[in-house]
């Protein structure tokens, strides 16, 4: 293919977050957040079913 | 709507089109223009990414949908933050690394220009047609409200999305997008707010949220394994992922709003704000439903919330047996709104359960008055829509919400509506531009000249856009027809994807083939079997996966021709 002028840096940068050295830990976040969210919900569900 | 509703709409609308063009005024290169120059923030992404997917019907229709049957269609979403890791982590990796303007350009890279020619075709297909839907699902709702012309809400909507999108380009877009985000949210805040305070005074929030749950409206989740049931944990989870990943993965709408990232740490924590916020989102939307459902349980509602086609079927000689049964179901609803006070006074003593059987039995009699009047509305006019559940929450807003709010509200339907066309004419322009016109009809032209046709084909998909809509309500069932075309072609072209970036010994020659002979039996198969149609976007998938299989392993390993760096395998992401 041909390099475009701007063609972005591909690399693996950090994510740069507090807590949250690499990608593995931002996704194992994200989907903890989701379990979260899904328990949450299911509480919710039964304290006002 | 008064003249503040407007000046409210008007300058909100129009303020934020014209700082979007502004923003990106003078961008005469290609990449500046169709990708902003991955100048763009995660912040912007992830909120381009989430206007996109928001259009203005997820704010019309998802309170409605509260109200009828409660919060589970949150399940739906429980897929979405799976897909969008695997996006983050597999596919957007490499389509940063290729440096690609449009998902079907990786096509090309990864298999031969004839498989890219086949998922640019698909997408423009598809998402050609739904651009149409996009306008029209809500001018059809706001003109029946507001007795506004039908025609002219299509025209001018899609007239003011082309010009600030063909003018200003990808930058305008995600600039407009993360404003118009902002009209949405402030107007959501402020819906939620308004009817906190229109509820009868003593109901505090646990009243109010008791009465909901007593109506069976609070049941978010359903973890049973019942394949009859529509919203489940584990249809959400599954049947979520695999279409979240189609069209976060492969659509080019959704493809162009991240890879407009600055880096690929941008791209990615645009994501990652998507996956986490979207879960919430959606259920805030759907609690607000059930507090409109609260709400009308201690205000009388009307018992065909399409306020104008029940009126329009209600007057004269003709329409003495709809107004009969309104006058019976308004004695109905004076009814249960006492067996609810009732309640509500017993909830805390000894045996609140009889209290609460009267409640309920009242309420089933209310809801058989409603479907009576749907029944009613049926006989007297057999093309007239039935399903209210639409009108449920812009009826509230331009009956309950004080004036100015009430032009935030319309104004946060229509950034919906225009946040999703501008992407997705965007998308269509830049991917007949790319995998066509620069890819096959001339290859060697300047950026200026490719900008020109850029802007000339986003106008182009829009006017098509709004022709399609202006037609659109010449077939009942359109809204069904382009779904189901949808999701005909939406499983084979996952599945050229998936085959892309998992099996890296299959190269073009296989994967094209097996992709339209999975395309003909998705094909064969709608036409000869009585099923789902959400079925076909697995059936699609599945096919192509494994007729690209089988036809490589028939031909060898002649025509496999996967690049370093185009796979999964092959890639250091």
């Amino acid at each position: 293919m041909t390099p475009l002028p701007d063609s972005p840096p591909a690399r693996d940068a950090p994510p740069g977050l507090p807590g949250l050295r690499t990608w593995r830990a931002v996704y194992a976040f994200v989907f903890g957040c989701f379990a979260l969210w899904v328990v949450a919900l299911a509480v919710f569900s039964w304290v006002f079913a | 709507m008064s003249l503040l509703d407007y000046v409210v709409l008007l300058g909100t609308m129009v303020g934020i089109a014209v700082y979007g063009v502004w923003q990106a005024r003078g961008r005469k290169n290609l990449s500046a223009y169709l990708r902003s120059a991955h100048t763009l923030g995660w912040g912007t992404v992830g909120l381009s990414v989430m206007a996109t997917q928001a259009s203005a019907i997820t704010f019309l229709s998802t309170p409605g949908q509260a109200y009828e049957s409660g919060l589970g269609f949150v399940q739906n979403y429980f897929g979405l933050p799976i897909a969008l890791i695997i996006v983050a982590a597999v596919f957007l990796p490499i389509y940063r690394r290729l440096n690609v303007y449009t998902a079907y350009e990786y096509l090309g890279h990864r298999f031969d220009s004839k498989t890219r020619l086949l998922g640019a075709g698909l997408f423009l297909l598809q998402r050609g047609l739904a651009a149409g839907l996009t306008i029209y699902a809500p001018a059809i709702i706001l003109s029946t409200v507001l007795g506004w012309r039908l025609d002219a809400t299509i025209v001018l909507t899609g007239l003011f999305v082309i010009i600030y999108t063909a003018v200003g380009g990808n930058e305008a877009v995600s600039v407009t997008q993360k404003w118009q985000m902002a009209v949405i949210f402030a107007g959501m805040a402020a819906a939620f707010a308004v009817l906190l305070a229109k509820l009868p005074s003593g109901l505090g929030l646990t009243d109010t949220l008791a009465v909901a749950g007593s109506f069976n409206k609070l049941q978010a989740v359903d973890f049973s394994i019942d394949f009859h049931k529509r919203y489940t944990v584990w249809s959400g989870v599954l049947g979520g992922l695999f279409l979240s990943l189609s069209y976060f993965g492969t659509d080019q709408s959704q493809v162009q709003r991240y890879l407009s990232g600055a880096t690929l740490r941008e791209s990615r924590l645009g994501l990652m704000f998507n996956a986490v916020l979207k879960i919430p989102m959606q259920f805030f939307i759907l609690l607000l439903g059930a507090l409109v459902f609260v709400f009308y349980q201690f205000e009388t509602p009307p018992v065909f919330f399409n306020r104008a086609t029940w009126a329009a079927h209600a007057t004269g000689d003709a329409g003495a047996g709809l107004r009969a049964i309104e006058t019976r179901f308004d004695a109905a609803h004076n009814e249960q709104r006492a067996k609810i006070h009732d309640w509500l006074a017993a909830r805390h003593g000894a045996d609140p359960e009889p209290a609460k059987a009267a409640m309920l039995a009242a309420h089933q009699r209310t809801e058989a008055l409603r479907t009576e009047a749907r029944q009613a509305l049926a006989a007297a006019d057999p093309i007239a829509q039935k399903n209210d559940a639409d009108y449920v929450f812009i009826t509230f807003v331009l009956e309950q919400m004080p004036h100015g709010i009430i032009g935030l509200l319309i104004a946060l339907v229509f950034a919906a509506a225009v946040s999703s066309l501008s992407s997705e004419l965007a998308a269509l322009g830049e991917t007949t531009t790319i995998d066509l016109y620069r890819h096959v009809l001339r290859t060697d032209a300047s950026d200026l000249h490719y900008v020109r046709v850029s802007k000339a084909l986003t106008a182009f998909w829009g006017l098509i856009a709004i022709g399609f809509a202006l037609f659109a309500h010449l077939a009942e069932n359109l809204i069904q027809a382009v779904n189901i075309l949808g999701s005909i072609f939406y499983g084979v072209v996952l599945g050229l994807f998936l085959v892309a970036f998992f099996l890296r010994r299959i190269g073009g020659t296989a994967v094209f083939w097996g992709a339209v002979a999975a395309q003909a039996l998705v094909f064969a198969l709608y036409f000869s079997l009585n099923i789902s149609y959400l079925w076909y976007n697995f059936i699609g998938c599945a096919a192509c996966v494994l007729f690209s299989l089988i036809l490589q392993s028939a031909i060898g390993s002649r025509g496999a021709t996967a690049q370093p760096g185009c796979s999964i395998l092959s890639s250091q992401a």
